[in-house]
């Protein structure tokens, strides 16, 4: 009997003994910071435990296994700490898993590199077990201790080089909006538990909220998953700090924390609130459509290449939000086969980007050990100095903009697809915003094309632009398998979307009641949303078409034609100039789309000094480029709070007969009030 | 089988054989109505001829990226245009990619010939990617937008279906599809850097484009980018066809007879498109490259203003 009751909860108990280990090599890892293999030691552990994570998540997830649950007896006394592992939990601990093993394998290589190891190694695993926590969390309590441990861990890491002068600024940030986002949480399963205050998942799950209620809580946990996910406007810290920790770090916060967020969303809006409300979906569809343009936009004019990436998580962010705005709209409307597509593209998208924002954040860190600098006006040609890490940051960039048969094409035509559904919802607001918010989701695709044009272009190919660019070498074998190993990944899933698809089933139909029927049985393995005279994809078939006609293109021309290849000097019209800095950069590659866009979202000004005829001094150009949320949201309440403690400052130094009056005063109000208080 | 793969088949050869032809119609038409003599209609196959039999002149410092870029912009074109009804829907290979996935076709094909702009480390490459991309960046939403109101229509993505939608008479005349034509002429000028967005026949470099992106090319690398452009060209022109003019297009399981008169009327589309494109070209001026924007952002804002068309009303 005992043997049976193991085996059904298996792979839980398998996760949290894992997570139990991370938390322990956070104690090894203090121990043996002084071993010169400690850094090697603690990864790989960490590796093998992420391993183990995704083993467990994955067997649960293929057996299609009932929800598996234990109550340990921690935490809180009379509540104990409830962990459950359901298709969504299985879903999401993949999806970290799968990021967190390749940033363990590029960091054994990586963190030889750093300098301030005993501020990264400790929290490493920490933030691993704590990542992993929050998905296998079944109670409020568990869940918001594992929130703010992801949190606190995660600001230890971006700290990690606390003394250039942006990361304090970018670290500070950080644990201001963390701190209001757990509140908004907290606050939010506060209503949830309502009167009787049960803080279980089960005891949440049995008692909806009222209406008014529910609402609230749509807002709390947009201002609580959604700042931690990115969602405009709360996503001023998120391109402030990913890029100042060390890349491995910033992999996994762009790559995987963003993804816990949007677990965390999908957990209370899909599960723990009952049937949602059609226009929830419209404020998350649109909430989501405006971030993925805004992201893409800022990302565009970054010329701090981690930078460029975090911005473009925000994007991503936006895509995956309006999806999961499309399942709740379909799913209040009553059209589950189409809140199952949409809610497919969602985790599909959420998948895909832990794969390729990985891969590309592990990019940035090669090419960041390898010149120095993240600056991409440094950069340049190291195509040439660093051909694997070039050829893989290109899959990234080919899979970031949807190309196909990448797999970042596979979920954004998904979700193009549920946008093809919603002249069947009812609601006017609805009907009127979707096409909008559709336009918006094009308009974002295209731009991240230019976005990682120019991040490409401008970092691995022409010439380099500085002495350290022109002499970088190749990074180390680690780094280069944990990248190797996600651009193939990118591409296996984008030809083969429909194992992905319906790996996820159980996930949706366990959110929205429905699933999308099973692809793998379609022949030639295509994906087919709905029904084949409706739309149908085919990576395999794409992919194989492009490499069997380039192949006959290339032998018949070698054959028939001519084969003869010369080196020259660059043409360029004539007036090929000898110094790099005369090739577009960062900045000029974007500066038609800046001015396109620039008055609107930027306010972007320049600034051009052009020194007098005869004078010889230099010409000097400058953008000045500012956040318009920032300013309009940031500024007040900044302002506002230091105005404030301006002013109550005078409350310090005030006599004791003054404190006394005042005790006494509000003693006497609050005694009246009482009085007064309507029974 | 073996039939419906020789339908494919001739497709692909077909639009291979003709795409110069149309190049060379469009531009000998507008040499004529510019009162010049023009080169001779079949110049393009002999450019392309000339320039496969040269060597390859390579920059120093060019990449592999560089050199494989020409067949992958090549291979992308021809897929997409393998893919778009010509004068038969409903081929062989016609599910594999729908509508969707043909304009992210050709937008891989962009996105390789933008990176190849860079690769040599040039100022004009430079200036040709960074506003193809800005170009790009607004034509293809608007392209998306004009696919979301087509396929809203016919109740589908896939071009087969949505041609065979167009050519019965469930259609009608709605105005969501008068402004996505609209739309879809003015995308397909400024995709196919064509006027008033890029001028094909100028080598003045400040203005142009595309030719500034591919200025470091040569011989069969160059014929072969000229040949994805005519090809581009001819993908649009199909497009176009077979959505707007669907008249006569066969089944690729229909007779021989059916085929082959969707063939010649597929042909005269081609032809008539071509003086249209030719009569346009020499009525309008080139923009300044800043005013492209506004250009384009009116073919965003048609498309979707078709598409709210179709979301407020199922008989708009």
């Amino acid at each position: 009997m005992a043997s049976f009751e193991f085996a059904s909860v298996m792979s839980l108990t398998a996760s949290l003994a894992s997570i139990a280990v991370l938390f322990s090599l956070c104690v090894l890892a203090l121990a043996a910071l002084r071993l010169k293999a400690a850094s090697a030691l603690i990864y790989l552990s960490c590796f093998v435990a992420s391993a183990a994570l995704l083993v467990s998540g994955a067997t649960h997830l293929f057996r299609g296994s009932a929800p598996e649950a234990l109550t340990l007896a921690l935490g809180l006394p009379w509540l104990g700490a409830h962990f459950r592992l359901d298709a969504l939990s299985s879903v999401f601990l993949v999806i970290l898993n799968l990021g967190s093993a390749s940033a363990c394998v590029f960091a054994v290589g990586y963190g030889r590199h750093e300098h301030a190891r005993g501020r990264v190694l400790p929290f490493f695993p920490v933030f691993l077990a704590a990542m992993n926590l929050v998905v296998l969390a079944a109670d409020a309590f568990t869940f918001l201790v594992s929130w703010e441990f992801m949190s606190l861990s995660s600001w230890a890491l971006v700290m990690a080089h606390h003394r250039e002068p942006e990361n304090a600024h970018a670290g500070y940030v950080y644990i201001l909006m963390a701190s209001l986002g757990t509140v908004a949480l907290l606050l939010a399963f506060g209503v949830l538990a309502g009167a009787t205050g049960a803080y279980d998942f089960a005891s949440i799950r049995a008692t909806p909220p009222a209406p008014l209620a529910a609402a609230l809580v749509l807002a709390l946990v947009l201002v609580g998953a959604g700042s931690k996910a990115g969602l405009a406007p709360l996503h001023v810290w998120l391109p402030l700090a990913h890029p100042a920790a060390p890349s491995h770090v910033s992999a996994l916060m762009s790559g995987v924390m963003t993804k816990v967020a949007v677990y965390g969303f999908i957990r209370v809006m899909f599960d723990l609130i009952g049937a949602p409300q059609w226009w929830w979906g419209l404020v998350v569809l649109v909430a989501g459509g405006l971030t993925a343009v805004l992201g893409v936009l800022f990302a565009l004019i970054q010329t701090d290449l981690k930078r460029v990436l975090a911005y473009s998580t925000i994007e991503n962010i936006g895509f995956i939000f309006v999806g999961l705005g499309l399942a709740l709209a379909f799913e209040a409307n009553g059209l589950p086969a189409a809140a199952a597509l949409a809610f497919t593209a969602a985790l599909f998208h959420a998948f895909n980007h832990t794969l390729f924002k990985s891969l590309l954040f592990f990019g940035s860190g090669a090419v960041l050990n390898a010149t120095g600098s993240r600056d991409m006006e440094k950069q340049g040609g190291l195509i040439h100095r660093m051909p694997v890490t070039a050829f893989a940051f290109l899959v990234g960039c080919a899979a970031i903009s949807a190309l196909p048969p990448l797999n970042g094409f596979a979920s954004e035509w998904l979700t193009l697809q549920a946008i093809l559904w919603s002249p069947q919802l009812e609601e006017w607001p609805l009907k009127i915003l979707t096409p909008g918010v559709g336009g918006l989701l094009a308009l974002s695709a295209a731009l991240a094309g230019a976005c990682f044009v120019r991040a490409f272009g401008v970092v691995f190919l022409g010439r380099p632009r500085s002495r350290e660019a022109a002499e970088a070498r190749e990074v180390d074998p680690w780094s280069l398998a944990a990248m190797g190993a996600l651009a193939a990944m990118c591409l296996i899933v984008g030809l083969l979307p429909g194992f992905v698809i319906d790996a996820l089933a159980p996930a949706t139909q366990a959110a929205v009641g429905a699933q999308m029927s099973a692809q793998a049985e379609i022949p030639w393995l295509s994906i087919v949303p709905i029904a084949e005279s409706r739309s149908s994809y085919n990576g395999l078939l794409v992919f194989a078409f492009i490499v069997s006609s380039m192949t006959i293109a290339a032998l018949t021309i070698h054959w028939l034609a001519s084969r003869a290849l010369r080196r020259t000097p660059a043409w360029d019209c004539g007036f090929p100039d000898a110094n790099p800095i005369t090739q577009y950069g960062a900045g000029s590659v974007a500066q038609p789309i800046r001015r396109v866009f620039g008055d609107f979202v930027f306010r972007a000004v320049e600034h051009v000094e052009m020194p007098p005829p005869g004078s010889t001094a230099p010409a000097r150009f400058r953008v000045e480029v500012r956040d318009r949320l920032w300013d309009a949201l940031y500024k007040p309440i900044s302002g506002f709070i230091s105005y404030a403690s301006e002013k109550l400052n005078y409350l310090q130094f005030l006599t004791i007969r003054s404190y006394l009056s005042f005790v006494f005063a509000s003693l006497v109000i609050l005694l009246l009030a009482l009085a007064l208080w309507p029974q | 089988m073996i039939r419906d793969l020789f339908v494919q088949g001739a497709q692909m050869l077909l639009v291979l054989a003709v795409a110069p032809l149309v190049t060379g119609l469009a531009r000998s038409l507008k040499a004529r109505l510019l009162r010049r003599q023009g080169p001779p209609l079949l110049q393009p196959y002999r450019d392309l001829v000339r320039l496969l039999r040269k060597e390859a002149t390579l920059a120093h410092n060019a990449s592999w990226l560089f050199r494989a870029t020409p067949y992958l912009v090549f291979s992308a074109t021809w897929i997409a245009a393998a893919l778009v009804p010509t004068f038969a829907a409903g081929m062989i290979f016609s599910w594999s990619a729908d509508l969707i996935a043909i304009v992210a076709l050709l937008g891989g094909a962009r996105f390789f010939l933008a990176l190849a702009g860079m690769d040599v480390g040039t100022a004009f490459g430079g200036i040709g990617t960074s506003r193809e991309v800005m170009i790009a960046s607004l034509a293809e939403p608007a392209l998306i937008m004009i696919v979301f109101t087509v396929a809203l229509i016919a109740g589908s993505t896939q071009l087969s279906t949505i041609t065979t939608f167009m050519a019965s008479p469930d259609v009608g005349l709605r105005v969501s599809l008068g402004l996505a034509l609209i739309a879809l002429i003015m995308v397909a000028l400024a995709e196919n850097a064509r006027m008033p967005i890029d001028n094909p026949a100028t080598h003045l470099e400040l203005t142009m484009v595309h030719e500034a992106m591919v200025l470091e090319y040569s011989g069969r690398h160059l014929a072969l980018i000229e040949l994805a452009a005519s090809l581009k060209l001819i993908v649009y022109m199909s497009l176009i066809a077979c959505v707007f003019l669907p008249w006569g297009v066969a089944s690729a399981t229909g007779d021989r007879n059916a085929l082959l008169l969707g063939a010649a009327l597929y042909l005269g589309k081609l032809v008539a498109c071509s003086i249209a494109l030719g009569i346009f070209e020499v009525t309008i001026a080139k923009l300044r490259v800043f005013r492209a924007p506004d250009f384009i952002g009116a073919a965003l804002m048609l498309g979707l203003l078709a598409t709210l068309l179709r979301f407020v009303s199922e008989g708009l």
